[in-house]
């Protein structure tokens, strides 16, 4: 599915943000306060944009009828005070269909795929941090979703499981629109992406095009230098100790 | 789920049974039982039960089913509540609900306003002003993006004190002792007054909240985990909010206006219920109702045997039954609802 976002303007915090993603990943990345949360609420609809539309499929978000059948999110919120077990809340994810019976078959599988089936009887709350993200990614994923969009997945998260979500995400074969601080999972996971600084798309592309080191001084103030991954051959970025002014 | 529903309608129905057999004056259980069957059947009972069959029938069943369906009433509508507001602490009253019930009541009480309509005027008066109440904190907390959690609990709460405030300078006001022991019986949840007309609007309103709320039980865990987490989930959270709040505040106003405010059935029912099968509003709504009918009949059958022939006020027993009993489970339990 192709999301679409057309000059979406969140006064004061976003403006005029256009970007466009459609059976690949693609990665937002910036500096704190950029404005990338905001972006991805206005596509999970958390917000309403001041002025712009998100599209999917060349329907505005907002107009399209079971949306939540076709877009799942995982989003920064984490207040939950409610002792659901880790079954309740993955099942949480087939509330936007109709009921059938295949809804116990899509939450075990969802529950395996991101390796937390042992859990299944546990206290949400009692999980660490770690584990809790990975329930909620099964929960985006038992929505069966044709887009995905991620708040900073790999937030809480120890490195191999890093790695095991953004895999994971990539392998689902979905329209997959994240948000991640590590520039250099974003090079590693990303087909493009797009960068944000004070609330504007500054620069877009594959990583290739994107991660050199004259944007990372501009937008991130810091110097950096671009390497080759030795197997993979995606750009990594490593830095300078200073702080560019 | 099936065996745990029918544990509980089968306790319910003795509960009511025995809440109608115990008082001041006692009715063998086997007798309570012969002279209901002969009323609900319209059978013949022998002259020397007519007594009797007159407190069982007049006085004691229609006030049992009435705690019942306020027990069942104020128990979904705290379970309700605390997941709209997403608060451990809420109840039916958070919304300053029955403060403002309590204003009406009480100017009824001290001050023998709407006086024309005799026995039902303390009730008319707290339905009244407990809408009343309701309309303005709906108004005062709805901002541009609708009704967030926090506001309607600080509105309620603000409110709910200025409520409460007038409802106090009035008791103190009043010129006759015996109107502010009224006032007093009425704040602290009474059921003395009630007869069979007080059960058709309470047990209608009551019935199709819980309905509601039983059909709303996916939504509701949705909301739990989030206002953003339920929209990416497919729900209307500001409609669905609104709806809430619009089919408590009915709920409560009736049910505050026949029994008084009640005190801590709507609290602690909904977290005894959660300890017992978890969050999930599939297993908790189904029970809580069950469970807050049969809690609120024993607590009212205390309220008459305890001190009689005078009677207690229900916020008193609901207290000393529940506390210890919530404690037990809380320790007993690792119950987590508000974080670890």
């Amino acid at each position: 599915m192709r999301v679409e976002l057309q000059g979406v303007t969140v006064r004061g915090i976003i403006s005029d943000i256009s970007l466009q993603a459609s059976a690949e990943v693609v990665g937002i990345v910036g500096p704190n306060g950029s404005g990338k949360s905001t972006t991805l609420r206005c596509v999970y609809r958390a917000l309403k944009p001041d002025g712009g539309a998100v599209l999917i499929d060349g329907l505005n978000v907002h107009k399209r009828p079971h949306v939540a059948r076709e877009l799942a999110a995982l989003t920064q919120e984490s207040q939950v005070e409610f002792d659901f077990t880790v079954a309740e809340v993955v099942e949480m994810g087939r509330l936007p269909h109709e009921r059938s019976v295949r809804d116990r078959q899509v939450v075990d599988e969802a529950l395996a795929t991101v390796d937390v089936s042992h859990l299944s009887g546990r206290s949400f709350l009692s999980l660490s941090g770690g584990e809790r993200q990975r329930v909620l990614i099964a929960r985006a994923i038992a929505q069966e979703p044709r887009v995905l969009v991620l708040d900073e997945p790999t937030n809480h998260l120890d490195i191999r499981h890093q790695l095991d979500v953004l895999a994971l995400a990539r392998g689902l074969g979905v329209t997959v629109l994240t948000v991640l601080h590590d520039l250099n999972l974003a090079a590693s996971y990303c087909d493009r992406l797009y960068v944000l600084d004070e609330g504007r798309v500054v620069a877009s592309g594959t990583p290739d095009e994107v991660l050199v080191p004259e944007l990372i001084a501009k937008v991130f103030h810091v110097s950096a230098h671009v390497v080759r991954h030795p197997t993979t051959g995606v750009p990594q970025l490593l830095f300078d100790q200073e702080v560019t002014p | 789920m099936v065996a745990k529903i029918s544990a509980l309608v089968g306790v319910l129905a003795v509960s009511i049974v025995a809440g109608v057999a115990l008082g001041p004056v006692s009715i063998p259980f086997d007798v309570t039982v012969e002279l209901l069957w002969a009323a609900v059947t319209g059978g013949t009972i022998p002259a020397e039960l007519a007594g009797q069959y007159h407190i069982v029938w007049d006085i004691r069943l229609p006030r049992v089913l009435l705690a019942a369906v306020v027990g069942a009433g104020l128990s979904a509508v705290g379970v309700a509540m605390q997941a709209m507001v997403r608060n451990a602490l809420a109840d039916p009253y958070v919304l300053g609900i029955s403060s403002g019930a309590s204003v009406g009541a009480v100017a009824v009480a001290t001050l023998g306003v709407l006086s024309s309509f005799g026995v039902y005027a303390m009730s008319a008066a707290a339905f009244c002003t407990a809408l009343g109440a309701s309309v303005l904190v709906f108004f005062v907390a709805r901002t541009s993006r609708g009704l967030t959690p926090l506001r309607l609990v600080l509105t309620g709460t603000a409110l709910g004190y200025g409520f409460s405030a007038v409802a106090m300078l009035l008791v103190f006001q009043a010129p006759r002792g015996d109107a502010s022991r009224a006032a007093m019986l009425w704040l602290l949840g009474s059921l003395g007054g009630a007869t069979w007309q007080s059960l058709p609007l309470a047990t209608a309103v009551t019935g199709l909240g819980i309905a509601y709320l039983l059909r709303k039980a996916r939504p509701l865990n949705a909301l739990a985990m989030g206002d953003e987490t339920a929209t990416t989930l497919g729900v209307p959270v500001q409609r669905l909010r609104t709806h809430l709040f619009l089919i408590t505040a009915a709920m409560t106003a009736v049910l505050v206006a026949v029994s008084g405010a009640v005190g801590f059935v709507g609290l602690m029912l909904p977290h005894l219920t959660r300890m017992v099968v978890g969050a999930d509003h599939r297993k908790v709504l189904p029970l809580v109702p069950l469970a807050g009918a049969g809690f609120l009949v024993w607590v009212d059958v205390a309220a008459r045997m305890l001190a009689a022939p005078e009677e207690l006020p229900l916020g008193v027993i609901t207290a000393a039954l529940g506390v210890p009993c919530f404690i037990f489970l809380m320790r007993r339990r690792a119950y987590v609802f508000g974080g670890r």
